[in-house]
């Protein structure tokens, strides 16, 4: 599989702020790429270049094989960019926006016009097409944000932070729509503070930092980096854990470690719900009684700790 | 691979930048009827101009030229007048292309914009179009008070048609330089003022009010060239309106002349200053 965009030591400074510090990405066709990161990491400076609207200081990247300093109308013929921040028009309807944008693309006006009763009706705008976007909800105006992005069938989609200020329900329906695109075939390079969006969409991972990749890999991936899968088990008695501890010894991949004041027992394992099995017929030939056993796998939370010493979704 | 083919537009004889421009003047204009309120003021602002200096001023500016020996008559300051207030109108609206891209630029909207394969010239083209589109309802209400003060056109409908087109330039080509300045606003809010601040010492600088020949002599001459006295000059004599006394320097012997190559040199320093800016602009 070819890569179809490819970001090769990207350097972007404001003044004295280094945005990126030599960023490197490669993104194969048709995936979901997840470029993570806190506030500030330079996740939008990294779009805003691959979008052509920022040309970086040094380094050189290319989309769908055009470079985007050189060929930045070639470029903007392939992509849709939806921002941070809802850009679309405050006084004309959804539809009259979807029109202004499919025009602007230079797209066939009959086209124009089928592709945007389509949009509406997927993105469940249809009863609200025809109203000025005063009367929209902040959700509504993502999604006819995100309508307007696709309204030329882009094969590379650029979603910067889609769905920070949605509420869940929304949220979980970009989530949705998003699967739906990649299904057809779109790139997508997403960009999220948000953990678990990333875990949920992207196949791919990129965990930046300071303009730096501080980590690459899929969700499991980089997981596994961190440490694999913890079991758990709490154990009904202080003299019941000295015993779980010899029972979970030959099943454990490192060092079992136990906490006696909560009777509790920590063992790194292996094998995913098969050891959760085993665990607990090696506890019952003990005669260990078990309160509560749980096979825990990091988050990416546990991740971007490990790796920054920050938490994800603090404030820079 | 999948690369969907979507049907595009054939290139239409205007050509894409002219097509683009108009894409964006349709947007801008229907907003302009979607906020009516700022339709509104920004007519009522030069309706107020008229009845102030017609009313409070009127009688206290003689206009050198006039007949002296005639009765003093408030009707000739109002003849006089009203071609200045055109000026000055059509002045500001620049303010109306710097304070709509600051907007723009602030709402993230030129990001999407700059994200698309069009020209690059399209979105200025269509908020000068647009900006000075309107302007021409603003001068129609604005004749018609006028014409119930007692200003008259007194020249026939030609050299009438050939002042509304003259301010109409105008209007375009101070929108181009309204337009550059946006492109450097940090927020609406500093737009507000950035946009005016410089049109008070231009307008004021001119003919627009007070003759010329009323001003310190130093001033005189940066009056002189001022393309606004030129164009309110050109204005006055094709509506057959009292000119005051009219200056030596060139422009003022020659206002029509020189008010148009004023706009085709203001266009061509600010049009492709403003197009490169933009071509830079981002949010925040
Ligand atoms: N136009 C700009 N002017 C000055 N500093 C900027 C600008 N854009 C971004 N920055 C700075 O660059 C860094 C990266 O910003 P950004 O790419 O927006 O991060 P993120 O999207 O990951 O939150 C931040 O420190 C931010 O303050
Ligand atoms: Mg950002």
């Amino acid at each position: 599989m070819s890569d179809i965009i490819v970001a090769v030591g990207l350097v972007k400074k404001f003044g004295d702020v280094v945005a990126l510090d030599g960023l490197d990405l490669r993104v194969p066709e048709g995936t979901v790429y997840g470029l993570l990161g806190p506030n500030g990491a330079g996740k939008t400076t990294c779009v805003r270049i691959l979008t052509t609207l920022l040309k970086p200081d040094a380094g050189a990247a290319t989309v769908a094989g055009f470079d985007v300093v050189k060929r930045p109308n070639a470029v903007r013929r392939v992509i849709g960019l939806t921002g941070q921040y809802a850009a679309v028009d405050e006084y004309l309807s959804g539809r009259e926006n979807l029109r202004m944008f499919g025009d602007l693309y230079h797209l066939a006006p009959g086209y124009v016009k089928e592709r945007s009763q389509e949009l509406l009706e997927r993105f469940d705008l249809a009863d609200a097409a025809d109203r000025s976007l005063r009367t929209y909800s902040g959700g509504m105006r993502r999604r006819l944000d995100l309508a307007a992005s696709l309204i030329a069938k882009p094969r590379i989609l650029f979603l910067d932070e889609p769905t920070t200020g949605l509420d869940p329900r929304s949220r979980i329906g970009l989530w949705e729509v998003i699967k739906d695109l990649v299904a057809d075939g779109t790139t997508v390079l997403l960009t999220t503070q948000y953990l678990d969006e990333a875990d949920q969409l992207a196949e791919d991972i990129v965990v930046i930092d300071h303009g730096r990749v501080i980590a690459h890999g899929t969700s499991d991936a980089l997981k596994d980096q961190v440490g694999g899968d913890r079991l758990e088990v709490i154990v009904d008695g202080r003299e019941a854990v000295v015993t779980a501890v010899e029972a979970l010894r030959p099943l454990a991949t490192g060092e079992v470690l136990a906490e006696v004041a909560d009777h509790r027992v920590v063992a790194p394992v292996s094998g995913g719900s098969t050891v959760l099995v085993d665990a607990i017929r090696a506890l019952d030939a003990a005669g260990v009684r078990v309160e509560d056993v749980a096979l825990r796998r990091p988050t990416l939370d546990d991740v971007f700790l490990s790796l920054t010493g920050h938490a994800a979704e603090e404030e820079s | 691979m999948s690369t969907p083919t979507v049907p595009m537009r054939r290139r239409p004889i205007i050509g894409w930048g002219l097509h683009d421009g108009l894409v964006v003047a349709r947007r801008n204009l229907i907003q302009t009827i979607r906020v009516p309120e700022l339709l509104f003021f920004s007519i009522v602002q030069p309706v107020i101009f008229v009845l102030l200096f017609a009313f409070v001023f009127g009688g206290a500016i003689p206009i050198p030229g006039a007949d002296p020996s005639a009765a003093p008559d408030a009707s000739i300051y109002r003849q006089y007048l009203m071609p200045g207030i055109f000026g000055q109108t059509v002045a500001f609206a620049s303010a109306a292309s710097t304070v709509g891209l600051a907007e723009d630029m602030h709402r993230g909207i030129i990001d999407r914009f700059r994200s698309l394969p069009m020209a690059s010239g399209g979105v200025l083209l269509g908020r000068t179009f647009a900006d000075a589109t309107r302007q021409i309802l603003v001068l129609t209400v604005l004749s018609i008070t006028g014409l119930l003060i007692g200003w008259r056109i007194n020249n026939g409908i030609v050299d009438a048609i050939y002042a509304y087109l003259l301010l109409l330039l105008f209007a375009y080509t101070v929108s181009w330089v309204g337009s550059w300045i946006g492109l450097y606003m940090p927020n609406p809010e500093t737009a507000q003022t950035a946009g005016l601040v410089w049109l008070f010492p231009l307008t004021f600088l001119s003919n627009a009010f007070v003759p010329i020949t009323a001003m310190p002599t130093w001033l005189q001459p940066i009056a002189q060239w001022n393309p606004i006295s030129s164009l309110v000059l050109a204005t006055r004599e094709l509506f057959g309106n009292p000119t005051g006394t009219i200056g030596e320097a060139w422009p003022q012997q020659h206002p029509f002349a020189y008010t148009i190559i004023s706009c085709v040199v203001l266009i061509a320093i600010f049009a492709p200053l403003a197009v490169r800016r933009y071509r830079r602009a981002t949010a925040r």
